[in-house]
């Protein structure tokens, strides 16, 4: 099932994220240390973008711009055609830590986005027992945590908590999703099973999607496009598409093509980061 | 659970065994109940002159839980005040920690002279008593609460008021049961040391008037009770606390009943 792509030319509207010659500087004058060099970028409706690269590339600077928990040196950030902060875009997003709230149920704590994100907090009173109720038992039962409602988030092992966490990021029908490393601290059974619902929901609901990873294989399983970055300072240095039909199956990532994918991307990083060694 | 029952039985076992030890060492040491009554003079007494105690029992404790109520109000404000911004933390806590170390006996003066002897003094004194624990453990919460919960709910595009009311408050709950849990003694302490100084009801009134007579039993009855009162408030509190804050120890009585 090769979901209809049919978006003739990107038009100014399409582009969901767009980062227009975007610095991030931490620190002050002579300690200031540059996070994100200058760049752009430019991610339109229904994409599935991944950032790789190596630690303190400025991948998750440039997720956090885009969440609008970070504000950018210079330049500017648009979601949805406007600056970041004036609202819009309905954004889901997912962290490294399931960082679900202790004092909830994992029922309670996926209906979260609910009771905060218009238009379902308008109705949040009166639906919370009935339809938002059935709602997030039908999330819960599609990552295969029918049941486990009422269960606390320290009675869930990680990999179960983390599927809790893809429930609320993904709850309201947020139209941009943020994935910030949701699947590295997982064992690789856990993760590939994860990657496969992951996939799907993107299939079935397809938001635009800006994963951070450096998990080369994951990028190319998941993404339609991988942007690849480098360190010191943050940068994209190299911007591919992914050509492989969907849904793909873990067997995929076997294939000569994904392969030679995967092993050019991980050159890339590998050479930038000889290249640094020497300068530095 | 054989465990929880071992250790209860233990705990009474030991405060059975004080009150006992108390007996029998002043029966053996022959000492008079003017220097210290044995604990079954203290509950004779208790229970003869029961009359005469209660009106002042109860104004104690009325006066107590209003100094408290206040001093919880006025706590949590001025609590999430200080604690939702690191300013207000740096600014305010100098000052407050200089108000704490005021010796709280010194102000019963000043509001006599403002309120005159009697019902209010008590109040502001067990107020004031109360509210510094409070603030600084509601402060101290918020300011703890980790940064990846609040980034949860600021992509949710959530409120400043949202996020206090969603992530801030609920995570403050434990801090803010262990601080209440002092809070309430010390509202005891409060309204005794201000009944003693200037007032003409309440156990520490009935205890300075007991004892300028040397009637050495009855001053005893007035400890006994600030201590039924004191051990009763500190038993509600943990009760409202593991029902509410059942999370931060992972209890799965909790978990099954929230």
């Amino acid at each position: 099932m090769n979901a209809p792509l049919a978006h003739p030319k990107p038009r100014a509207a399409d582009n969901v994220i767009e980062l227009e010659k975007v610095r991030v500087t931490f620190g002050t004058a002579k300690n200031a240390v540059t996070a994100l060099a200058e760049t752009s970028l430019r991610i339109d409706k229904g994409e599935f973008v991944a950032l790789v690269g190596p630690s303190g590339c400025g991948k998750s600077t440039i997720l956090k711009l885009v969440a609008g928990t970070l504000n950018a040196t210079q330049g500017n950030v648009f979601v949805a055609g406007r600056e970041i902060g004036a609202g819009a875009a309905r954004i889901g997003m997912a962290f490294q830590n399931p960082t679900l709230l202790p004092w909830l149920n994992i029922r309670d704590n996926v209906m979260l986005p609910l009771k905060i994100v218009p238009p379902f907090k308008e109705a949040f009173g009166a639906k919370r027992k009935t339809e938002y109720r059935d709602r997030v038992e039908a999330s819960l039962k599609q990552v295969g945590l029918g049941g486990f409602g009422d269960k606390f988030p320290w009675q869930l092992s990680g990999g179960m908590q983390q599927r809790a966490s893809l429930c609320r990021a993904l709850i309201h029908d947020p139209t941009l999703l943020l994935l910030d490393e949701p699947f590295g601290a997982l064992d690789q059974f856990t993760r590939e099973e994860l990657w496969e619902i992951m996939q799907n929901l993107w299939i079935e609901k397809r938001p635009t999607v800006l994963l951070v990873t450096h998990d080369l294989k994951e990028a190319a399983y998941l993404a339609s496009r991988i942007c690849v970055m480098q360190a010191r300072p943050g940068r994209i240095v190299d911007d591919s598409p992914v050509p492989f039909a969907r849904p793909r199956t873990i067997d995929v990532s076997f294939e000569p093509d994904f392969v030679t994918l995967t092993q050019r991307l991980r050159q890339r990083i590998v050479a930038a980061r000889a290249v640094q060694e020497i300068v530095s | 659970m054989s465990e929880r029952v071992r250790r209860q039985v233990m705990s009474t076992a030991c405060i059975i065994g004080f009150f006992v030890l108390w007996e029998l060492l002043c029966l053996m040491f022959h000492v008079s109940d003017i220097v210290l009554p044995r604990p079954s003079q203290v509950l004779a007494t208790l229970w003869t002159r029961f009359p005469a105690i209660w009106p002042h029992a109860l104004q104690t404790l009325y006066t107590t839980m209003v100094g408290f109520g206040f001093g919880i109000a006025i706590g949590i404000l001025l609590g999430m005040l200080i604690g939702s911004s690191k300013l207000a933390y740096d600014v305010a806590y100098p000052m407050l920690v200089g108000f704490s170390s005021i010796p709280k006996v010194a102000v019963v003066p000043i509001f006599v002279l403002w309120f005159g002897a009697g019902t209010v003094p008590a109040i502001l004194t067990a107020m004031i008593m109360c509210i510094f624990p409070i603030v600084v453990n509601v402060a101290t919460g918020l300011a703890a609460t980790e940064p990846e919960l609040q980034d949860v709910m600021k992509t949710l595009r959530a409120t400043k008021l949202e996020i206090l009311w969603n992530v801030g408050l609920p995570r403050t709950m434990p801090y803010f049961f262990a601080s209440l849990k002092v809070a309430a003694t010390l509202a005891f302490v409060g309204t005794v040391i201000s009944e003693t100084v200037a007032s003409n009801r309440g156990i520490g009134n009935l205890m300075m008037i007991a004892s300028s007579s040397f009637d050495v039993p009855l001053v005893f009855a007035g400890l006994f009770i600030l201590a039924a009162l004191g051990v009763g408030l500190y038993i509600v509190f943990s009760l409202i606390e593991a029902r509410v804050t059942g999370w931060a120890v992972r209890s799965d009585s909790f978990a099954a009943g929230g």
